[in-house]
């Protein structure tokens, strides 16, 4: 049995097909990074994933059973933006994960209990880099440290599947390749399946274990949206924990931390 | 140097705050001076020295019938049914604007509700308060209430609107539910927001305050302004209206000042 299981799905928006007879099964541990054009519809099977929509046509299934069309704590997700709460210190932003379950009432911990959790919350910061920045606002951060809190944020809820969206889009290039050393030793670690949204085909390429391509197979150019993309390549990488550069597999993670104003 | 590209600097900056108010106030002395010139017995243009006695008389001289110093009398009766008035509107548009901004259910019959119900002009409904709830205490908080609760809760549901879908699902992937995401995200989100649209309808509130106590009332700064209304006393109506100017302004900046320190995210957070 295969973890996630996804079974002649469409999805289609009134007469707007963006996807068509997709068939997956992926294994668990495995990195998809998903690479097309835009509007190819790789975000959106993104979300079917995460819940936020159900597909049109077919199943996805999730350790055999059907996903719960609704995000939940199984399933972690970083988006390129608004990932994280303004509101919140970089501290509560990764604590409020081992809150809001425990804490049906009031959505927070109280005493040793709250003390407990933001001592975790730190640890796991200190682990990304974010260890002088626990008091910070997220608007007090850079991109890349934002993105580096978003992550430690997903995986404070030890979730079965971590759903990337173009999380490193807005980054430049030095400080996305900290990231993508950060992301590979963290998912070593934890063995989680990742699906990864990237416009980057050497991210794509680089970063993955398996390369979905999204594309159309069909179009017609009086119905530009009959028809919707199907995986047109689905690549095996060579195996990510022999081939890592080994400056990455090298690196012990405190040599992580990020260089000042990354 | 384009005058777009001139900026003042801290002395002259400081000048040109104070320049208009120091205009203002050349121009009222000179009108007083002459007018009273011309006729001593002149109520319109009241002087310094005329509105300094009204003062001395209304704040620090018991008042011969009741015994009390009414200015402070009046003010503690309006700012007990302002506050009272905001405390409460603030309350229900805080709920309502979370729940019809958040809940796609219940926005379906609010929203429509509030745009009509905000519509409705708060002093032609005045009477009605004054048959429902009499002429006491009640009907004048109720009138600041009905006037500045459908306000803002437009405003905050908007905000609630605004709050990206990114962090709701991120919410609902750290194991919130409806409730916890309400309290945790969106009211904590939407606090700072409460603060500046209360800042925003303060002069509404005032408004309010002083038709209902001009219209019904035994005490409070809009009452003594329409008492004194009858014998022409501009010397006390004026020290009054700068002193309802003076607690607006002390409110509206208490407000930013405890917006500022107690969300220090909130400035840096707006896109």
């Amino acid at each position: 049995m295969n973890f996630i299981e996804v079974r002649n799905v469409w999805q289609q928006y009134d007469d707007h097909v963006v996807l068509e007879s997709l068939n997956l099964s992926i294994a668990e541990g495995e990195f998809c990074t998903m690479v097309g054009a835009s509007g190819c519809g790789k975000s959106t099977f993104l979300r079917l994933l995460l819940g936020q929509e159900r597909p049109s046509r077919g199943q996805i299934l999730l350790g055999g059973q059907p996903l719960v069309a609704e995000p939940d704590p199984s399933r972690g997700v970083v988006f390129q933006r608004y990932s994280v709460f303004p509101h919140l210190s970089v501290l509560d932003n990764v604590a409020i994960g081992l809150e809001l379950p425990r804490a049906p009432l009031l959505g927070r911990l109280l005493g040793r209990h709250k003390r407990e959790a933001r001592e975790q919350a730190a640890n796991l910061l200190t682990r990304v880099g974010l260890g002088p920045a626990l008091h910070k606002y997220p608007a007090q951060l850079s991109g890349g440290m934002q993105q580096r809190l978003a992550i430690a944020q997903a995986l404070i809820m030890k979730p079965k599947v971590l759903l990337l969206d173009e999380p490193f889009g807005a980054l430049d290039p030095g400080i996305r390749k900290d990231m993508h050393a950060l992301l590979l030793e963290l998912w070593q670690e934890t063995r989680l399946t990742v699906f990864m949204v990237t416009h980057d085909l050497s991210e794509g390429f680089s970063l993955g274990s398996r390369l979905l391509v999204f594309d159309k197979t069909r179009f017609d150019p009086h119905a530009p949206h009959a028809f919707g993309s199907r995986v047109t390549y689905d690549l095996p990488l060579a195996n990510k924990a022999q081939t890592l550069p080994s400056t990455v597999k090298a690196a012990p993670l405190r040599t992580l931390q990020p260089q000042p104003g990354i | 140097m384009r005058l777009l590209n001139r900026h003042p600097d801290r002395s002259t900056r400081l000048f040109l705050v104070m320049l208009p108010f120091a205009l203002l106030l050349c121009a009222y002395l000179i009108g007083s001076t002459q007018r009273l010139a011309d006729n001593p017995r002149d109520k319109l243009l009241p002087s310094a020295a005329q509105m300094s006695d009204a003062v001395k008389q209304m704040a620090f001289t018991e008042d011969k019938r009741s015994g009390a110093y009414l200015l402070w009398q009046d003010t503690a009766s309006s700012l007990k049914r302002l506050g009272s008035g905001l405390l409460i509107s603030a309350a229900l548009g805080l709920g309502l604007g979370v729940i019809a901004g958040t809940l796609p259910l219940f926005a379906a019959p609010l929203s429509p509700l509030m745009v009509v119900v905000s519509m409705v002009p708060p002093l032609a409904i005045l009477p009605i308060l004054f048959i429902v709830f009499g002429l006491g205490e009640l009907s004048k908080v109720m009138l600041i209430v009905i006037g500045i609760t459908p306000i803002l809760a437009r405003d905050l549901e908007q905000r609630a609107r605004e709050i990206p879908a990114e962090l709701r699902i991120k919410a609902l992937t750290l194991g919130a539910s409806t409730w916890t995401y309400i309290v945790r995200v969106v009211v904590q989100q939407l606090a700072p927001r409460l603060l500046i649209s209360l800042r925003l309808v303060l002069g509404s509130a005032w408004l309010f305050l002083i038709a209902a106590e001009a219209i019904a009332s035994e005490d409070g700064l809009g009452y003594r302004i329409f008492l004194v209304r009858r014998y022409l006393a501009m010397d006390v109506i004026l020290p009054y209206v700068v002193w309802i100017t003076l607690l607006a302004w002390l409110t509206d900046w208490s407000l930013k000042t405890l917006t500022r320190l107690a969300f220090p995210w909130y400035e840096g957070a707006r896109p």
